[in-house]
């Protein structure tokens, strides 16, 4: 549906994306993910012939962005990061501008609008100025604008922002609805976000992909160790450096509440009965013991920072932090 | 609905939200009823000074003495006014970042442009309507050649076409609205004081043709009742080639 294949764009002398390919598949949810600045945005208003890109195609159901932007413009709902809303405007009649910008009529436009305010549950403020509505309906206007002529392609640029909690679960329900019918490809810089919608995601640094891959595989990929937390009802003293003595285990850290471990394990062994079979025998009194895999909290920082040295950081500040408890827990 | 209409609807509804159109309408009212007002009382004196010299009943033309001059000062007016309506049009929508909705639409920058074009012509000549009032209430006491009065008015919807699409350009070529009123005010100046360079360079073809691009010289044409297609054509290439200047900077805008 989606294809983008070597797109660059540079603003002057900044290149804000370089050589970005991937594609989206009918009826699929992609996730684009990265920190601000990284791209998303840019990618995304290539995609909707906002502006062209300097080198590269990007194609949406079999029509070039360049070439046929009509064709392309017809088949896409777009909501911009910032929701692009006339204050003055009530929702009704933004809602039919929108429409009929689309070339919606009669049947056709009521039926839609019909729609979406259901959808979205705009009926309570249909008649009110967008002036005068909440940051959370605003930007639910703004994605029933993109909703209205149920178009096969929906780009949203960070559809949950100033949204509360509630209202988050609400649009990412109905972005999940809409998976199988659309493809969609939504930008956020929130990782369960990432998780919880989208089947792909696409992980997007200083405009250059690192990652493209579905939230579990990307997880599993990034692994470097197995990790175990375990929980003990009376650890000893010198707990920690007893578990170091445990074949395969890589490092062990003291994680937070006293009697916890978070133990590390060599790649692709699984330690967890040798390590029960220790704590028992040793009758520290086993509470808990489980894997812990890695958030895409961590790959993704893991990914976005490599070059900034920051991962290395990040590790070494856990170390100090983990032999200061340590040393303070011998002391 | 084509999207053209749907684009006059909208703005037409922006504008009649906003106080600006009432304000701008109102003090542009204000200033033409009283340079009207300013014309007749000059006629009147003229005319009793006219009879107290040659002692019969003088016939006063007030063509001349009262349409003539109040056509000339409205097109100052008329500069200073209509670029205050004119500067919203893509500076509030490149600012409120709204413009992307209008560029993802499959709609044509030229249907964009000409349609808020066509939004603010109409309540341009809503308001130039209304003056209308003014040689009504005239005719009513006095019998004067409607026709110079009717070119004057197709000469001044004209003129302000022209000055309405200038001030469209000068709106795409910024997204601060302040800049965008004082770049149509600046453009249209120079356009007129080409007039002045012309006349310097008296009859030749350089100076009758640098004459030709300024419009105050076609609209004195159709204040004195002449209906020249040249003229025509110079308000009409006039307003598109402005449009088309708009359609350029929409459209290069969105390669940077």
């Amino acid at each position: 549906m989606i294809e983008v294949q070597n797109v660059t764009k540079r603003y002057g002398r900044l290149t804000a994306i370089e050589a970005v390919t991937f594609t989206v598949e009918k009826g699929e949810v992609l996730a684009f993910l990265g920190p601000n600045g990284a791209g998303k945005t840019t990618t995304m208003r290539i995609l909707t012939c906002f502006m062209p890109a300097t080198e590269g195609t990007a194609r949406v159901a079999g029509y070039d962005c360049l070439e046929q932007p009509m064709e392309v413009k017809r088949r896409i709902g777009y909501l911009p990061e910032t929701p692009p809303l006339y204050q003055e405007l009530t929702v009704t009649e933004y809602l039919t501008f929108a429409g009929r910008l689309r070339g919606l009529n009669g049947h056709r436009l009521a039926n839609g609008m019909a729609r979406v305010i259901e959808r979205l549950s705009l009926g309570e403020v249909r008649h009110r100025l967008i002036a005068n509505l909440s940051r959370g309906y605003r930007q639910r206007v703004g994605l029933a604008q993109a909703l209205l002529h149920d178009p096969p392609v929906l780009i949203l640029d960070e559809p949950t922002v100033g949204l509360d909690p509630k209202q988050i679960i609400e649009i990412r329900e109905l972005i999940k609805s809409l998976a199988g019918s659309h493809s969609v490809i939504l930008s956020t810089h929130i990782l369960p976000e990432a998780t919880a919608v989208c089947q792909r995601v696409v992980i997007i640094n200083n405009g250059r992909i690192v990652a493209v891959d579905t939230p579990d595989r990307l997880s599993a990929r990034l692994r470097r160790s197995e990790k175990i937390s375990i929980t003990v009802k009376s650890p000893p003293a010198d707990g920690l450096d007893q578990l170091r003595t445990i074949s395969g285990v890589l490092n062990v850290f003291a994680a937070g509440e006293p009697g916890t471990y978070l133990i590390e394990c060599e790649l692709g062994r699984d330690l967890r009965e040798d390590i029960a079979r220790f704590v028992v025998g040793h009758n520290w009194g086993l509470l808990e013991l489980k894997t812990v895999s890695m958030t895409l909290e961590d790959v993704f920082l893991r990914l976005t920072q490599r070059e900034e040295g920051v991962e290395q950081a990040r590790e070494a500040s856990r170390e100090k932090e983990s032999q200061a408890i340590d040393t303070e827990r011998q002391g | 609905m084509t999207p053209v209409r749907a684009i006059i609807a909208k703005e037409l509804r922006s504008y009649f939200v906003s106080p600006v159109v009432y304000v701008v309408g109102c003090v542009f009212l204000l200033i033409f009823g009283v340079l009207s007002y300013l014309a007749v009382v000059n006629a009147g004196n003229q005319a009793i000074r006219f009879m107290q010299i040659q002692g019969a009943t003088a016939q006063i033309n007030l063509n001349e003495l009262v349409f003539r001059p109040t056509f000339y000062s409205t097109a100052i007016v008329l500069l200073l006014t209509l670029p205050i309506l004119t500067m919203r049009l893509f500076a509030e929508e490149r600012k409120l970042r709204t413009f992307e909705l209008l560029m993802t639409a499959p709609i044509g920058i030229n249907e964009i442009v000409v349609g808020k074009f066509l939004s603010v012509f109409v309540i341009f000549l809503g308001i130039l309507g209304l003056t209308g009032l003014v040689p009504l209430t005239l005719s009513v006491f006095s019998d004067f050649d409607w026709n110079p009065v009717l070119t004057g008015y197709l000469g001044l919807a004209l003129m302000g076409a022209l000055f309405l699409a200038t001030g469209v350009f000068a709106s795409a070529l910024t997204e601060n609205q302040i800049v965008a009123a004082f770049l149509s005010f600046g453009l249209l100046i120079l356009i007129w004081l080409l007039g002045a360079l012309g006349s310097i360079l008296g009859d030749t073809p350089v100076g009758n043709f640098i004459s030709y691009l300024s419009f105050i010289e076609h609209y004195d044409h159709l204040v004195r009742g002449l209906v020249d297609t040249k003229d025509l054509v110079y308000y009409l290439s006039g307003i598109v080639l402005m449009l088309f200047l708009a359609h350029r900077v929409v459209e290069s805008a969105r390669w940077k």
